[in-house]
């Protein structure tokens, strides 16, 4: 196995399914970089890191700079994934799907149910999320619950670079639109990469460490901080299941509810304003299916229900922090 | 209308101060101490200036994330966007924006924002409006030749068309769109104003590394919007002298463009030329105002530096009015 960041994992499965699929395509702005001027194209290869190489090696027409025009990108994506071919469309901040929604909510979601079942639409979204640069309101928020909400979307959320392997090659190999979070944060984090063909199914969650005493149940960016508030609270033997979701639609309410039953006490940690998030979702799925194994209510661990500030300060209020994970797995301990 | 001395210093003024605010930050990013994205206005500062030198605290603009020269010409205070940019509880917007959105409503300043394209729609909005107010005010927006590619700036045009709203999109075209070219992204053989006309508007051109130009240019065109004629369109050919962001490789530059943009393409330089030639000003009034401009600046980092920063208990406020 070879250890490389997600950051190298995403770049390299990209080039690994290009190579093996004819049919795919990257779309986005900047994903090439450098067209039109001096410099010459390739002069970045993608803000983020993740799609250098890709030009030099397929050429303009599978790797398309685009103008700064969400719609279109989104639009074109769905298109020629109708079409038949198999676009992977790029938005480089998950804030600009607000420019894009139509065409990812009313179109990409719903042609297959809308057209009886007879078409498909094999899109890839790969959308650079998550809060934690100081990029205030419009550049940092999760919206993974709000597509999560939308039938017809897959929501993934790779959190490991062995995952976001698996999880590209997944939604490179399946016939429906998966949304592809990338937390930016996250890009730089190092790991074991499995050598060779490597699917992750949806809707398998990853037990990231069991302990019994209380579930956390999470995903992205918020694995590493119940990592943290799980290593705190087993210095005073204090055991976590830690549960990372991987993808949230599909979900593995199977594994959730499973390890409920056994703790009686879950967390649910997310990165983003608590009405109508991932977290009330999952409280919700918990207390009407596991209410008998419940001991405490359901926690949530949100940000408040407010935008994203810029301010250091503010934004480290804003974010879910491993402390507050470790105060909630503590107060359900003591919850009678 | 010839200017006047003071009109001339002023205009200098506001140049120099944009000049220097963005040259002190794109040194005090590199201590580490400013957070999160920060582009730099250095190079359009004519752009902002010669257009805003016609406006009244009335005339409302919208601006983009390339926002603290919009905001400088406009007339808001310095020292608060400083302090915003610092992440400050007393900045302008309490902290909460940042470099990306600055606003200030008391000058007319609708707000820079981080999403490109979205300023030229709420631009006719206020334009909308200014015409059901009657008083011969007009609405601003700045876009970039990037965000001249949305969908929601082509929606703007002709809507203003349609109800021939007092709106001014004014395209500050520096050539480059992050690190894309206008050469590629701008179809219409990289040329913005002849959309504008093709949505049925009157719309002009100038050198927007050139105050004297812009201004005059802006003169005429407001004169045509105030005067009832509906919307209207400039493109100003200018320049970007830093990276897209701080922290921008820059790669897609030639060899020497730089050099060559600092040296043939520099308002500020161009202003004192031909102050100096036409013997408009004594150019020690100029360096008066560089010392002056010099001072400001230093307080203004100085004061924003040691400035309390916001109380983190207050993260939620100010969501609603009223809720
Ligand atoms: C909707 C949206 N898409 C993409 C971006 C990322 N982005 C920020 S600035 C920029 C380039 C804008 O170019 P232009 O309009 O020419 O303005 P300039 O940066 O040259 O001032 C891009 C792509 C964004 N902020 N918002
Ligand atoms: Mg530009």
């Amino acid at each position: 196995m070879a250890v490389m960041n997600i950051r190298e994992a995403i770049n390299k499965t990209l080039m690994d399914e290009m190579e093996r699929d004819s049919n795919i395509i990257v779309l986005g702005e900047d994903v090439v970089g450098g067209a039109g001027t001096a410099g010459g194209q390739e002069a970045i290869g993608g803000i983020w890191g993740t799609t250098p190489g890709l030009y030099a090696k397929f050429g303009a027409d599978r790797v398309i700079d685009t103008p700064i025009s969400e719609s279109a990108i989104i639009g074109a994506a769905a298109g020629a994934a109708l079409a038949g071919k198999r676009p992977v469309a790029e938005l480089m901040f998950a804030d600009f799907v607000g420019v894009s929604l139509d065409q990812l909510w009313n179109q990409m979601a719903k042609f297959r149910y809308m057209f009886g079942g007879k078409t498909k639409c094999p899109a890839v979204v790969r959308l650079i999320y998550g809060a934690g640069m100081n990029a205030a309101a419009q550049h940092s928020q999760s919206v993974y619950a709000m597509l999560t909400a939308m039938p017809g979307l897959k929501v993934v959320l790779p959190a490991t670079p062995a995952d976001a392997k698996g999880l590209l090659t997944e939604a490179l190999r399946g016939d429906d639109p998966v949304m592809f979070f990338e937390h930016k944060a996250l890009y730089g984090v190092k790991g074991e990469v499995p050598d060779g063909e490597y699917r992750q199914r949806f809707g398998e969650a990853r037990m990231v460490r069991e302990g019994g005493d209380v579930t956390i149940v999470t995903c992205g960016r918020m694995v590493g901080f119940g990592e943290k508030a799980a290593d705190k609270l087993a210095a005073d033997g204090i055991g976590v299941d830690l549960i990372d979701l991987r993808t949230t639609s599909p979900l593995d309410e199977e594994a959730i509810l499973d390890s409920v039953e056994s703790t009686g006490r879950i967390v649910v940690v997310d990165e983003s304003p608590p009405r109508c998030s991932l977290a009330a979702d999952i409280s919700a799925i918990v207390a009407s299916k596991a209410f008998t194994s419940l001991k405490a209510p359901p926690a949530m661990i949100t940000g408040p229900h407010s935008p994203i500030p810029f301010a250091r300060e503010l934004e480290r209020a804003w974010i879910p922090s491993p402390q507050k994970i470790e105060d909630a797995v503590r107060q359900l301990l003591a919850f009678r | 209308m010839q200017l006047s001395r003071d009109d001339l210093v002023g205009a200098y003024r506001r140049m120099a101060i944009i000049r220097k605010f963005e040259e002190r930050l794109h040194d005090e990013i590199k201590t580490g101490e400013i957070a999160g994205f920060t582009h730099l206005y250095c190079g359009q500062e004519a752009a902002a200036v010669g257009v805003c030198d016609h406006l009244s605290a009335e005339d409302l603009i919208v601006s983009t994330h390339r926002g603290h020269g919009h905001c400088i010409a406009k007339g808001c205070d310095v020292k608060g966007m400083m302090k915003e940019i610092y992440g400050r509880r007393d900045g302008l917007c309490k902290g909460r924006g940042g470099s990306m959105h600055i606003a200030d409503l008391s000058v007319g300043m609708l707000g820079a924002n981080g999403i490109v394209g979205a300023g030229a729609p709420q631009a006719v909005g206020a334009a909308i409006a200014a015409k059901l107010d009657g008083k011969g005010n007009v609405a601003i927006a700045f876009s970039g030749d990037g965000a001249c590619n949305q969908g929601t700036t082509f929606e703007a045009m002709n809507l203003a068309v349609v109800v021939k709203a007092p709106a001014i999109f004014v395209f500050e075209n520096n050539h480059y769109s992050e690190h894309t070219g206008v050469d590629y992204a701008v179809g219409t053989n990289k040329d913005i104003a002849s959309r504008a006309e093709a949505f049925g508007m009157k719309a002009w051109r100038a050198n927007g590394c050139d105050y004297f130009d812009t201004y005059e240019t802006m003169r005429e065109l407001l004169e045509y919007v105030r005067a009832g004629n509906g919307p209207a369109a400039i493109e100003l050919d200018t320049e970007r002298f830093y990276g897209h962001f701080e922290g921008d490789p820059q790669r897609y530059r030639g060899k020497g463009e730089l050099d060559r943009l600092w040296e043939e393409r520099d308002c500020l330089k161009a202003f004192r030329a031909k102050v100096g030639e036409a013997k408009l000003l004594d150019l020690k009034l100029l360096d008066d105002v560089d010392a002056e401009v010099a001072q400001l600046i230093e307080e203004a980092v100085s004061e924003a530096r040691a400035a309390p920063p916001p109380d983190p208990a207050h993260v939620a406020e100010d969501v609603y009015v009223d809720y």
